[in-house]
């Protein structure tokens, strides 16, 4: 039956993925709700939460509050909050109980705005949707209503790097065990220089020039809306992937060259039109969709694999699925799917619907919007050639 | 990676009071919460666990479902607990009791084995539509004759009710025992995550009149489980696990003794008076028991006397008792870390107010307190001993008592245990990130 899980668990939600996106900007982001958010998302969604602290709480909503429709409370709350800590923004995220009251975010935000000058939005969030939303309606926010539209992106000469910036990488598909620095290299290796990353790592500063980058390269689904927004604003071309292996990796830094050159978004998704049905079990990888792809692609091309098909839990975009995949997989999805599988790469939570006599065998790789904190020692590195030492390693056990 | 803590110094007025100043029982105003990374205490689905035999199945919104999905896979129990998630469509068209019923069959369907009794959880969403719930367990209980059904909420909206969630799990937990006519000449402690210290008073005075203890934490089967419901008392004290005797004495007609924690001698003495009386048993030597309490004290403060101590909520159910006890006995305790205070602890704070008033109150959520310099161990060369998990994250401490809810050090003897832990802990240093980041210290054994 859809909507239930009898063994396997859940995605990151919405509420969370809007705190994720926002949380090194130095603004003040409430998730609108009673209590368990908080815990949730400090817990099991935010890596950061010990070591580098965040403006990040929620509004405590009691019951006679939403049985009245207080939102009263919320402002004074928030304001009295934003006025001692002087935050950069003030967001507003919504939850179940937000989403049946009708709670008026934009609204909200206005009123605190008026009242403290800090310039404050809402997202009318609930959580019901996956951490990709909310993401993608952050990180969309913060460059509508910060970037400068009139910056116009830098001319690249001959000799000169080319400037990149990363979108929708947050640690939620990209963790903190070393993907993002070893792509930051990589970056450098390859001839470029990263403007900004959308939302590790990069300055407030760094983030608001994001303009004059020459191409902007997509990550994860959750910066795919921000890639689209850059390219109205400042018509910045994008390239999506992850450089996964060398053939993939090559393949993208020359779409991210030729995007730069010439200004346009390449067709290239990480996909190919032929059959990717074979011969032979099929294997499966579950995941966001970006990074699904791009392991598909990294497998076939640097490792020969076929009859590779993707089955996506969340939300993200369509054009990256071919035949034989599957969008908005559900537990019965994998029930249907795994006892005939060869292999089957996703999150170790997996492991609870592969039949034990099945003989599919699961590649271990957790997705910290998945299990969380559970395997995070054992996410790899799986960047640039690092992706082949991996695999390596994966098929000697 | 952006430095936040590069900010201005705050000044954090409203988020420390000194006790002299503050105000009983919420020392702070409140407005919005931070939640601090100490994730010892045990939540709903740690306790709802503790029923053996049983498979929790949620009913929420993905967002609500992420953290006790998870919970429950951290302690290794993927296979006892499942999930429905509840979507717009479901608010919407108002088909919430199709959704449940069907959902938990499919559940059902899906397990290995049936299990004795299913823990369904629904949500504050629930609550606000108007489910109809006695319809959903009606029907349920009708499909599934041989599954025992309980209901429970995940509804941290009742927060501030006067039935918050936690003492509505510790309630719900023990109306799946069956009412019986059998009796047997047993005790049961109810609402504790932990088993009371075999070497306290209580304990002992129950063991020597001859009766046997029975304790959910104990039970590692469904028929020991319902073998509770045979014993002839039960006994509450922590303040989350009174309603659920009350609530048992006028179910199945078993007295109820609310005995409350505390380090009090006078208050333990009569709890103990209490349960003499109601279990026919001898009273302890009093006076030997409080001469060997004093005597830890003694020992305890005169070993520790260069240390600075720190307390919080989540340590103990009386956290200012306890920094009575202590400062009273030549302890340096200089702070509690405590967003409000129950009625018991009027006492102590008035006492706490006239004889100690310096000592520093702290919120724990207060929305400057992810900003607070986590330095004061620190600054203390490392003599500061923290009772509690908070308290040993706020203040960066490496030496702390890893207790939680008193850790069913009740009476006299938990004093002495305590002591002994203090000491302990003052001497060796623990991994503190690691091990307050577990979430429910103690669940897996």
């Amino acid at each position: 039956m859809k909507q239930v899980c009898s063994v396997l668990s859940t995605y990151t939600a919405d509420v969370s993925g809007v705190c994720s996106a926002l949380y090194e900007m130095g603004g003040m982001t409430i998730m609108h709700d009673a209590s368990g958010c908080n815990s949730t998302y400090n817990t099991h969604d935010e890596p950061r939460w010990y070591h580098t602290p965040s403006m990040v709480y929620i509004s405590a909503l009691s019951e006679m509050e939403a049985v009245l429709g207080d939102e009263h409370k919320l402002i004074e709350d928030v304001c009295r909050a934003a006025e001692e800590l002087h935050p950069r923004f003030i967001a507003l995220a919504g939850t179940p109980i937000p989403m049946m009251m009708g709670t008026d975010f934009q609204g909200i935000a206005r009123a605190i705005e008026r009242k403290t000058g800090i310039p404050a939005f809402g997202f009318a969030t609930n959580g019901m949707h996956s951490y990709i939303s909310g993401v993608s309606m952050a990180l969309e926010k913060v460059a509508e209503r910060f970037c400068d539209p009139s910056i116009r992106p830098e001319l690249w000469k001959p000799g000169e790097k080319i400037s990149v910036n990363l979108l929708g990488v947050t640690p939620l598909d990209f963790s903190v065990t070393g993907n993002l620095e070893v792509l930051e290299t990589l970056c450098e290796e390859q001839g470029f220089r990263v403007q900004s990353c959308w939302a590790m790592g990069s300055s407030w500063e760094e983030l608001m020039e994001c303009g004059k980058a020459q191409v902007n390269w997509v990550l994860s689904s959750a910066g795919l809306s921000l890639a689209k927004l850059l390219q109205a604003r400042y018509g910045t071309p994008y390239v999506l992937g992850i450089p996964m292996g060398k053939d993939l990796t090559e393949k993208l830094f020359e779409e991210l060259r030729q995007a730069a050159a010439s200004g346009e978004t390449p067709a290239f998704l990480c996909r190919e039109e032929e059959e990717t049905e074979g011969e032979g079990k099929p294997s499966y990888i579950i995941g966001e969709p970006i990074w699904a792809a791009s392991l598909r692609y990294a497998l076939k091309h640097t490792q020969g694999m076929k009859n590779l098909h993707i089955l996506t839990p969340l939300e993200g975009d369509a054009s990256l699925l071919q035949k034989g995949d599957l969008a908005n997989a559900e537990e019965d999805d994998c029930f249907a799917c795994f006892p005939k599988a060869e292999y089957i790469f996703g999150d170790p939570l997996y492991q609870w619907a592969i039949p034990k006599d099945s003989g599919a065998k699961l590649i271990r790789l957790p997705h910290e919007g998945c299990s969380g904190r559970m395997f995070r020692g054992e996410i790899p590195v799986l960047i640039g050639h690092y992706f082949e030492n991996w695999f390596y390693k994966e098929m000697q056990k | 990676m952006i430095d936040l803590r590069s900010a201005e110094i705050l000044d954090w007025s409203g988020a420390c009071v000194s006790i002299r100043e503050a105000q009983f029982p919420s020392p702070f105003q409140s407005g919005v919460e931070y939640a601090a990374p100490a994730r010892g205490p045990w939540n709903i689905v740690h306790v709802g666990m503790l029923v053996p035999e049983s498979h929790q199945i949620f009913v929420c919104a993905q967002g609500c479902l992420r953290g006790v999905v998870l919970t429950a896979a951290e302690m290794g129990a993927t296979d006892r607990f499942s999930t429905i998630a509840v979507r717009e469509n479901n608010v919407m068209e108002g088909d919430m009791e199709e959704l449940i019923l069907n959902g938990v069959e499919d559940v059902l369907r899906k397990l290995p084995k049936k299990p004795r009794a299913v823990l369904l959880f629904t949500s504050c969403i629930h609550h606000f539509i108007g489910c109809d719930l006695d319809y959903v367990y009606r029907k349920l209980r009708e499909r599934f004759p041989d599954v025992d059904f309980t209901d429970c909420y995940m509804n941290p909206i009742m927060r501030k009710s006067k039935t918050p969630p936690d003492s509505k799990m510790r309630q719900q937990l023990y109306s799946l025992l069956h009412p019986t006519d059998k009796t047997a000449k047993a005790v049961n402690f109810l609402g504790n995550t932990t088993e009371t210290s075999e070497t306290s008073e209580m304990v002992q005075m129950i063991r020597q009149a001859g009766y046997e203890i029975r304790d959910i934490c104990a039970c590692h089967t469904y028929d020991e489980f319902q073998k509770m419901a045979e014993s002839i008392l039960n006994i509450t004290y922590n303040p989350a696990a009174k309603l659920g005797g009350e609530t048992l004495e006028k179910r199945l007609g078993k007295k109820h003794l609310y005995l409350p924690f505390s380090y009090n001698g006078q208050e333990i003495e009569r709890a103990l008076t209490q349960l003499a009386g109601a279990i026919d048993a001898p009273l302890p030597d009093f006076d030997l028991l409080k001469e060997k309490a004093e005597k830890a004290l003694r020992e305890t403060a005169q070993a520790l006397q260069d240390m600075e101590i720190a307390i919080d909520y989540t340590a103990t159910l009386r956290p200012l008792g306890l920094a009575r006890l202590l400062l009273s006995h030549g302890f340096r305790v200089s702070s509690v870390y405590a967003d409000s205070f129950i009625s018991e602890e009027k006492e102590d704070f008035l006492w706490l107010q006239e004889n100690y008033g310096d000592l520093k109150l702290y919120a724990t959520v207060h929305p400057k307190m992810p900003r607070f310099p986590r330095d004061r161990a620190e600054k203390s060369h490392g003599n500061l001993l923290a009772i509690g998990q908070k308290a040993a994250y706020f203040t960066g401490t490496r030496h702390f008592v890893n207790l939680l809810e008193g850790s069913g050090l009740y009476g006299y003897d938990g004093i002495c245990r305590l002591m002994q832990m203090m000491l302990q802990s003052a001497r060796e240093e623990k991994d503190t990130e690691k091990i307050i980041q577990v979430k429910g210290w103690g669940c897996c054994g």
